[in-house]
């Protein structure tokens, strides 16, 4: 079976802090990360839930324990250092944040929906049983405040859990735990100019203060809400827009705020005249955490990246996955030298991202200049990307979003080994009129350093062709060597056949074929009505073909030699993509809300693989990034030289794979945890040795276990298990049968009667036997330390099944005689 | 309203909190490396560089300037200082220097040949008696003597100390446009418009043999250098024949194709090169008078030829004005000259210490070379001491040093800074500065490009005085057309009147820049309509050229050659 798996999920819905300076808890899509804060590297994934984690706070009682709470009604208490789950506890309704007090042992607060109201929440109380055993219902709910805000920011609890605070709007709430007692503020909208609405709120650690963040970017800090009428506030204002995250230091001296502007402010001392500044974080601040001891602090921002800062605001580290960027315009592109998929990263940046590693290898800077946080300024990003074949060289095209005057900007880079990095080269203003629709380049190994040649499509309705000028230079410059243009339609797509001596564009309704050497137009093709929406050249074998999807829903493929149409599909077509490595092209199509999965041949008109509801979003892209070594999929052939990934909508990483994430992903997190943990010592040499070992005799016990169930599943069991209950006979019939097949078969074995009549069973347990001797032949070559006296028990085992074998044979033997 | 007061608060802040915070190290190596796949991945993490990274300066985008490009040729042909012109008294048909310093040299013009010396503007002899034109007056290899031809047909041998002829050898008829030396110094060669060319006995001042297998003039010549009796002749018959003088035919000739003006043997008598019409050719004598390349870079008639001292340089002179300068191993231009009028005679001084160029209006302009003392002595001055290059870099960290990287300082301008704190209007001032505006108008236009992405350039316009509008008036009317600039300006000559429509009329200076403006800006609307025109012109020149193929695919190939020319511009 095949099995996707997300990525990188890029809508993290919080995180927090741990104390020992150590860990990052970070909550993403239905998993928890743990990252380690001196490595940057995700050291446990914590999955178990069935939908969106929505909060997770630590045990108050224990620093090593995690509470979180999800979508899916549970409530999951987990060992975050090993990744064991403790407890899980069903609520039964959507839980959308989770608060723990350190004076209230036994329960936690969670956010729920009312029941039967839409869209008000309330927060209640949560008690959670003592009990023995793993999953346990916290059923006792109590509702402590109603018509609260969703999110997890919008709630707070003050000094020691006396009171917590709630704010909604522009209505703020506060229930005295001790007095029972709710005080309620609401500011008013009339009165100002800006959209003063509550944004998040947090209380001071130590006094009795509230702080505030507004819409508007103004910071209130309350106090004196005990009385009704003599509460009073300040305001800082700093921010010139919706203040997103707010947090106190551990004694509460200072406060961090931050926003759309990607700076982190600092204030000292509630006063609004001492502040400090960590400018130019990268984007937008969503999340802002402080570490319990109050050395670090952590920022999330939108573009699903954790940034650590030092507490006298010195940025440190960060850490980033997939970056997420406003709009994927590049398309995945697979970097022929690191294997990287390179995308959009940060605004006018391109990102490098490991699919090895999950990690950001690298972000290359592009459009070269300070990128200003604030809306309605026309941005210029990145919009095209194209690597030459061997990676030496890379095409870039940036433009405004300006719809009238783009800023076209075409750039070329050149590896430079010695900096290990990419070298401005040429850079082509206004190279197109209009927006570039499309680039590729043609890189011949064969052909030598002449074969290098760049097009460009763009929706002026030409395109063209650039060559480097070798001058003195010795890397030489690109310039514009030939126009082209089809009837004055606009260019839409280009691409090169495999061995560099066709160029295929297509001109909105007909795709156009040109010899790369003259520059003349060979042939033309067009499969009305509809759009040409894709392109691309059959691969090895198949070079003879030429494919085209169309805006009316044709999959066409077109023979080069005969100038004619070899056959057709309908087939809504959104992506299509051809393996680099093999004849395959893998075609993925929109088509009543699911996406679909097909990979075929050109050759062939019926398809290689078909994966029906790929999944309910949109599929945006998709990209074949070649493995390092082949795997051995006898089953599927498409898949074994590269590996197909897809972007959806919603900008998630999916892949289709054999194995499951966690299979990948165990043993370099469990190695890394053992290193990562301990000082290096001898004697933690030695102890790292012993858990190694002792892991792996783990494993090979689990599966020895799996083994044995699947032997005690016997026939019968299974039968009545299966049968329908009204076809049964009665229950005290049925319950020495099932006792019966519950002993344990090895009697059954050594049963003599049995022996004789089912031949083909005691085979069968030979075989089993058999695997179980080289299994413990295993467990012996593993462990060479073990003490003799298990040596010797293991021996007698063996020994005895090889008794029994020799019994066997002499039944055979007797009856002859 | 509150965007505004917001970005200048956080200037401020920022301008402050710069003090506090040390400057981060600057991303000179902006990138950090890929990881090595293979080995240790997990160690070998690149960080991300872009995160928390330092302001990004302004990216002025510099053009890459058109035109010839700077190499060490065009450095050192360009040392020459400025010309010196001496009227002669008709066209200067041959100068030759004298191959022993004090290196003087004889122009042949009209009747006369005077002698120059190197550093003098009036001759330092003049021999004046041929009956007539004289020609060719060439040095022997001692410097001694001196070899002319005449009108009236007589080649004269004359003393350079003395005054009259020595010899006087009749034999031809016409006049004699070519003379010269054997390099065994005592015979002469000459050549004559009556189609033959004689070789002479100096001592014994006869005839030694007369060769008369050209078919028109002879006007060209040379004599080879290794062998003192092989000398060559160019004809107006298209053709060069290489004599030998023991011998009583020519031993090669040479098909030039056209009329040949000038000949020249390289000093190693391998390589010959003739010039006629407008090509120079260069042909291989050993390999039986093979052409070798053939050079088209002039586009009238290549009249003179020259070598420079090192033989490295070709120059060649013609009627297009124009003195050009090609490598001899690549056969490329690599230099040229232009001169008033059309050049009929050219030398250079050995050490390429004088180049000397005759014209057809009598004009002899000579170019000294510039002397090189004067910039080594200033780079003296400047250099300080090797102590302060090595203090300090000797020392190698030993194995438990920690080593502290010295955080580099990294120097921004001063519109980096303001930009940096947001201050638009300040920013605006620092490059509306005289000298930046006139010699790096790019500084102003990026700047002014940055603001108006920033969508602060109106507020950063408004609210100038009259000094200041009248500055901005003038660049833009100024730059506006040039088509790097063209549309940033065009936004900001937009917003300028915008914002001051109002006070039209209060000021006369700004009043008057406004009216420039205008011209200007239908100045450059005309001819870009004559463009246009010539553009479509073009097309329809193209389009009859090539009929006969497809016609759709031609339109195409037209619209690339336009194309390129308009992207060339866009550089």
């Amino acid at each position: 079976f095949f099995t996707e798996r997300v990525f990188g999920r890029s809508c993290p819905e919080g995180l927090r802090y741990v104390s020992p300076c150590r860990y990052v808890l970070y909550v993403s899509g239905d998993f928890v990360k743990v990252y380690s804060v001196n490595t940057e590297e995700i050291l446990r994934l914590l999955g178990g839930h069935a939908d969106l984690v929505t909060g997770i706070q630590l045990n108050p009682q224990n620093h090593m324990q995690l509470y979180s709470c999800s979508l899916d009604g549970t409530i999951k208490l987990w060992d975050f250092m090993d990744g064991i789950p403790i407890k899980t506890f069903t609520v039964g309704t959507k839980l959308l944040a989770l608060y723990t007090l350190a004076s209230a042992e036994d329960s936690v607060f969670v956010v729920i929906p009312k029941k039967g109201e839409r869209d008000t929440f309330q927060l209640v109380s949560v008690e959670l049983t003592k009990g023995i055993g793993q999953d346990l219902e916290g059923k006792e709910l109590s509702v402590v405040l109603d018509d609260v805000g969703a999110s997890m920011k919008h709630i707070a609890f003050g000094r020691e859990g006396t009171y917590v605070v709630s704010v909604k709007d522009v209505n703020l709430q506060v229930y005295f735990f001790k007095r029972k007692l709710l005080n309620r503020f609401s500011l008013s909208t009339v009165k100002t100019k800006g959209d003063n609405r509550f944004s998040c709120v947090v209380c001071h650690p130590k006094e009795d203060c509230i702080a505030t963040g507004h819409a508007d970017g103004k910071i209130r800090l309350w106090r004196n809400f005990h009385h009704k009428k003599e509460y009073t506030y300040s305001t800082l204002h700093w921010h010139h827009d919706i203040v997103m995250d707010l947090a106190f230091s551990v004694e509460g001296t200072r406060l961090l705020s931050g926003g759309v502007e990607s700076v982190l402010v600092q204030w000292h001392n509630e006063s609004s005249c001492q502040k400090d500044f960590l400018p130019r974080l990268g984007s937008p601040i969503e999340y802002i955490s402080m570490s319990s001891d109050g050395v670090l602090c952590c920022t999330l921002h939108t573009d699903n990246r954790l940034s650590i800062i030092n507490s006298n605001l010195r940025f440190s580290r960060s850490i980033q996955g997939l970056i997420k960027s406003r709009d994927v315009k590049t398309g995945l592109v697979v970097d022929p030298r690191t294997k990287a998929l390179v995308l959009n990263g940060e605004p006018g940046h391109l990102q490098f991202y490991s699919l090895q590693s999950d990690q950001q290898l690298f972000s290359l800077d592009i459009v070269q200049r300070q990128y200003i946080h604030q809306a309605g300024l026309k941005q210029s990003d990145l919009v095209k990307v194209a690597f030459s074949a061997r990676g030496t060289w890379l095409a870039t095209v940036e433009e405004s979003e300006e719809v009238t005057d783009p800023e076209l900007q075409l750039k070329l880079w050149l590896y430079n080994e010695e900096i290990q990095s990419f070298e401005l080269n040429t850079r082509i203003n206004t190279p197109h009129d209009n927006h570039i629709t499309d680039l590729c380049f043609r890189d011949m190994d064969e052909l030598g350093e002449d074969s290098l040649i760049l097009v460009t499509t763009g929706r002026d309705c030409v395109f063209k062709v650039w060559v480097m000028v070798e001058d003195t230079d010795p890397e030489g410059n690109w310039s514009c060597d030939f126009v082209g243009s089809y009837h004055n339609y606009q260019a839409t797509n280009c691409c090169f056949s495999e061995d560099g001596s066709l160029l295929a564009i297509s001109f909105e309704e007909t795709v156009t074929v040109w010899d790369s050497l003259t520059w003349d137009l060979k042939c033309t093709f067009c499969h009305p009505p509809g759009n040409i929406r894709n392109i691309c050249f059959g691969r090895l074998t198949c070079s003879k073909y030429l494919i085209g999807a169309t805006d009316y829903g044709f999959l066409c493929c077109w023979n080069l030699l005969t100038c004619a149409l070899e056959w057709s599909a309908h087939l809504n077509v959104v992506v299509l993509q051809p393996d680099p490595l093999s004849e395959h092209i893998a075609a993925v199509s929109w088509l009543s809300k699911e996406s679909s999965l097909f990979v075929f041949k050109p050759s062939e008109p019926r398809p290689v693989y078909i994966q029906r509801n790929l999944c309910k979003e949109k599929i945006r892209l998709a990209a074949f990034v070649p493995r390092d070594e082949p795997e051995n999929t006898e089953k599927y052939l498409w898949l074994r030289k590269s590996q197909l990934f897809f972007l959806t909508d919603t900008q998630e990483l999916m892949t289709l794979s054999t194995k499951s994430l966690e299979e990948r992903l165990t043993p370099s997190s469990k190695q890394l945890a053992v290193e990562e943990s301990l000082p290096v010592t001898p004697f933690s040499l030695l102890l790292g040795k012993h858990r190694h070992q002792q892991a792996q005799e783990d494993t090979d016990l689990g599966k020895l276990v799996v083994h044995n169930k699947q032997e005690q599943a016997s026939p019968a069991v299974k039968e009545l298990l299966h049968t329908p209950a009204h076809v049964l006979p009665s229950a005290s019939f049925l319950c020495t049968i099932f006792i019966n097949s519950l002993l344990i078969s090895k009697e059954n074995k050594s049963a003599e009667e049995v022996a004789d009549e089912v031949e083909m069973e005691s085979e069968k347990a030979e075989d089993d036997s058999d695997e179980e001797d080289v299994t413990a032949m295993e467990q012996e070559d593993t462990s060479h330390m073990e003490l003799l006296g298990e040596m010797t028990c293991k021996l007698s085992k063996s020994q005895e099944k090889e008794l029994q074998k020799i019994r066997k044979m002499d039944y055979s033997w007797l009856s002859a005689l | 309203m509150t965007r505004c007061r917001c970005a200048r608060r956080l200037s401020s802040r920022q301008a402050r909190f710069r003090h506090r915070r040390p400057q981060r190290v600057p991303c000179a190596r902006a990138h950090p490396p890929f990881p090595s796949l293979s080995a240790e991945p997990r160690r070998a993490r690149p960080r991300a560089p872009c995160l928390m990274a330092a302001y990004k300066p302004l990216v002025v985008q510099a053009c890459p300037k058109l035109g010839e490009r700077i190499t060490q040729d065009t450095l050192y042909w360009r040392g020459y200082k400025t010309p010196v012109q001496i009227k002669e008294f008709g066209a200067v048909n041959k100068i030759d220097f004298s191959p022993v310093p004090p290196y003087n040299y004889a122009v042949s013009a009209s009747s006369r040949i005077h002698i120059y010396g190197r550093f003098s503007q009036e001759p330092i002899k003049t021999f004046s008696r041929f009956w007539g034109a004289a020609y060719c007056a060439t040095y022997r290899d001692d410097g001694r003597l001196l070899a002319a031809g005449s009108e009236i047909g007589r080649v004269c041998l004359l003393d350079v100390s003395g005054k009259a002829p020595l010899r006087q050898f009749e034999g031809h008829t016409k006049p004699v446009h070519l003379v010269g030396f054997l390099s065994d110094k005592y015979r002469i060669f000459s050549g004559s418009d009556d189609y033959s060319s004689n070789l002479w006995d100096i001592p014994s001042a006869t005839e030694i043999i007369s060769y008369s297998e050209h078919t028109d003039y002879v006007r060209c010549g040379c004599a080879s250098k290794v062998n003192a009796d092989v000398f060559i002749t160019g004809s107006y018959d298209h053709t060069v024949k290489l004599f030998d003088a023991r011998t009583k035919s020519s031993v090669m000739t040479i098909e030039h194709g056209h009329p040949v003006e000038s000949v020249l043997l390289f000093p190693s008598g391998g390589l010959l090169v003739s010039a006629g019409g407008r090509y120079v050719k260069v042909w291989d004598v050993l390999k039986g008078g093979q052409l070798l390349v053939s050079l088209k870079n002039h586009h009238k008639t290549v009249t003179c030829l020259c070598l420079n001292s090192s033989g490295q340089r070709l120059l060649s002179g013609s009627l297009d004005r124009h003195v050009k300068i090609y490598s001899t191993t690549s056969y490329k231009v690599v230099h040229s000259f232009n001169y008033a009028t059309s050049i009929l005679s050219l030398a250079l001084s050995p050490e390429d210490e004088t180049i000397v160029v005759g014209m057809t209006n009598g004009v002899l302009n000579v170019k000294h070379r510039k002397p090189e003392e004067k910039s080594e002595n200033s780079q003296k001055k400047r250099q300080p001491a090797y102590k302060t290059y090595v203090k300090g870099r000797s020392y190698m960290p030993k194995q438990d040093d920690f080593c502290v990287s010295k955080p580099v300082k990294r120097v921004l301008r001063k519109y980096d800074k303001l930009l940096r704190s947001f201050q638009s209007s300040k920013a605006l001032d620092a490059v509306m500065e005289p000298p930046i505006m006139l010699h790096t108008p790019e500084v102003t236009v990026a700047v002014m490009q940055e603001l108006h992405r920033r969508g602060t350039l109106r507020s950063a316009l408004a609210g100038r005085d009259e000094k200041q509008v009248n500055l901005l008036l003038t660049f833009v009317a100024r730059r506006v057309i040039e088509p790097r600039f063209t549309p940033v300006l065009v936004t900001v000559a937009d917003m300028i009147t915008d914002i001051y429509q109002p006070v039209v009329g209060q000021s006369e200076i700004v009043d008057r820049q406004f009216l420039k403006l205008q011209q200007a800006i239908g100045k450059e609307i005309d001819y870009q309509e004559e463009l246009l025109e010539v553009l479509g012109m073009m097309d329809t020149l193209f389009a009859t050229f090539t009929k006969k193929r497809d016609t759709c695919l031609q339109e195409n190939k037209n619209n690339g050659v336009t194309e390129i020319i308009a992207t060339n511009r866009k550089y």
